[in-house]
């Protein structure tokens, strides 16, 4: 028993399990045990101060982190919904483009490319009131005030989200792009024969056999929504007023500049949960999806 | 009638084009403008004068004037050169025990891997932080390369999944009749075949850990191990933002993941989505 465990297969995975309870499990496992504690960066001797569930009372008290998360959920859920409409509106355009198809692709996958730092700090510079692209845009159309995209309180959500969708909706464009051109022709012509509409062909031909691939991007892109927290760093630094204030910028001042890991750390779990949340839905929803499409 | 949807359709898809280009190309000729153009209202559209003062001033070697981008540039290239070759030989070995192999639990650990990956970065580096002061091992390229070893190690595993699949199982047992051993077969048969795939791989890797900021935010603290993300802030004061300085060390920063992406993009959807459909 034990050495068929260490055969074959284990050890081929053996350095991947490593590689991440090093860096990810262990620190992990000490930041549960902080978040029971009232460990602060200024005091090294609290780290064995335990407080039983304060932390986490203290978080269900806090009228800023539930601004925040319900924020953050909100956030998600329009530039999730966003995305994956932009990127199946972009994906059925350049489907049906025959010529310079390929080119349209790579041009396409651009914003793939931008860090999310990058991303940001392009954003932070159009939509700046004073010297910004969009502002400039809008004074040669004779609007002359300088509306201040980042630092009105509305406004400043919007244009963020802005960013993160200009980021992100390229992956969901690709990914189902790759899902349409992989589709049967046959089925599509037998419909029309029998007179279905391009609408009813939609429905219940060509988004069947894309519903694995809109899981797929939608897991891919769920690993990653953490990086929000890079976008809005730069951009509004949750300001103003911590109007744009997310889970994981809360995370980093609290954190760090307030230097009240345990607090933090209690946080973090929060936002570890609704991450890991995310990425298990949609994951287990494109294995359902997939052993559908294996049956038909 | 037709005409003029076809005329919509095109200025639809021109829109789209310029949507996306258009930041990017602004930064990159904001990066060759002098400041005070830039600040200039109402605004100057069409360059006066190109300059690349902001360039000349980030790479003189001797005594740097502005930001040291030349020390973070080689920081970004030797971090993610190195994480990406090491996380790319063991996540591709656990690709391969995905895709060749039947064992208890696979599932499961194939889930706990991805979502392993989804800890946000911010939430992650707390006790990293912590951790890797105890040890001795903050602000060292080191302790960067092993964090982006693990965050690449799930991901490259999902990828080479996908392409050790495509490869049929036969060719590595044909080889195995004929006297390979199992290792043999997958150095000279497997590999090579899933090259291309890999090489996909590599760049993703490569890319997550050029462009990866809120870890290395923290992680990193002075110039001996910051990286290009985390040096761009430099030019980010509290109230004043050197624009010009900014939008040249993007420029610095994009142009390599602009070509490393042109490289491998078809290999790059085939392998995510084929990774995905068929498991």
């Amino acid at each position: 028993m034990s050495r068929k465990f260490f055969s074959g297969p284990f050890i081929l995975i053996l350095p991947s399990i490593l590689a991440i309870g090093f860096v990810i499990i262990i620190p992990l496992i000490f930041s549960f045990y902080t978040s029971f504690t009232s460990y602060k960066l200024t005091r090294p001797d609290s780290l064995f101060n335990f407080v039983g569930l304060r932390n986490y009372e203290r978080l269900i008290d806090n009228t800023k982190f539930w601004y925040a998360f319900g924020r953050t959920i909100l956030f998600l859920a329009v530039v999730l919904n966003l995305e994956l409409l932009f990127g199946l509106g972009i994906a059925l355009l350049i489907n049906k483009i025959t010529w310079g198809q390929r080119t349209l692709r790579t041009i396409m996958m651009f914003p793939m490319m931008f860090s999310p730092i990058l991303v940001g700090f392009q954003w932070k510079y159009i939509f700046n009131d004073n010297i910004g692209l969009l502002n400039n845009f809008l004074y040669l159309f004779g609007y002359e005030s300088a509306i201040p995209w980042l630092i009105d309180k509305y406004l400043a959500m919007g244009s963020i989200m802005v960013a993160e969708i200009w980021a992100n909706t390229s992956i969901f464009a690709i990914l189902l792009l790759a899902g349409l051109l992989g589709i049967p022709r046959d089925p599509i012509e037998a419909a029309r024969v029998d007179g279905c509409n391009s609408w009813q062909v939609f429905k219940n031909i060509t988004l069947p056999f894309l519903m694995p691939f809109i899981f797929i991007a939608l897991t891919i892109r769920s690993l990653d929504v953490g990086r929000a927290y890079d976008i809005v760093h730069i951009m509004t630094g949750g300001g103003p007023a911590m109007r744009t204030e997310l889970i994981w910028t809360m995370i980093a001042r609290i954190g760090y500049k307030d230097a009240n890991m345990g607090f933090a750390n209690a946080m973090s779990y929060v936002s570890i949960i609704l991450s890991i949340a995310f990425t298990y839905y949609f994951f287990t929803k494109l294995v359902a999806a997939r052993r559908d499409l294996g049956q038909q | 009638m037709k005409q003029i949807k076809k005329i919509a359709f095109w200025l639809l898809v021109l829109f789209l084009l310029i949507l996306i280009c258009l930041p990017g190309i602004w930064i990159f000729v904001s990066a060759f403008r002098p400041n005070p153009e830039i600040l200039s209202k109402p605004a100057n559209w069409i360059p006066d004068r190109w300059t690349i003062h902001q360039f000349t001033q980030m790479f003189s070697i001797n005594g740097y004037v502005s930001v040291p981008a030349f020390k973070y540039l080689m920081n970004s290239v030797i971090i993610s050169s190195v994480s990406t070759v090491i996380a790319i030989t063991i996540g591709m070995m656990g690709g391969y025990a995905f895709a060749r192999f039947n064992f208890r639990g696979k599932n499961s650990i194939f889930l706990s891997l991805m979502l392993a990956r989804a800890v946000p970065g911010i939430s992650l580096s707390l006790p990293l932080f912590i951790l890797f002061a105890k040890l001795g091992i903050i602000n060292t390229s080191f302790g960067v390369i092993l964090v982006y070893v693990a965050m690449n190690v799930p991901f490259t595993i999902w990828l080479t999944d996908g392409f050790f699949r495509q490869i049929p199982k036969e060719m590595s047992e044909v080889a195995r009749t004929d006297g390979c051993t199992r290792l043999q077969a997958f150095w000279n048969v497997e590999l090579p075949l899933a090259g291309p795939g890999i090489g996909a791989a590599a760049i993703f890797a490569f890319l997550l850990s050029w462009n990866e900021y809120a870890l290395a935010s923290i992680i990193t603290r002075t110039v001996h191990s910051k990286t290009l993300p985390i040096g761009m802030m430099d030019y980010l004061d509290e109230f004043t933002i050197n624009w010009a300085g900014m939008c040249a060390i993007a420029v610095v920063m994009i142009i390599p993941a602009l070509i490393l992406t042109f490289i491998v993009q078809k290999h790059l959807v085939s392998g995510l989505t084929f990774g995905g459909v068929k498991g």
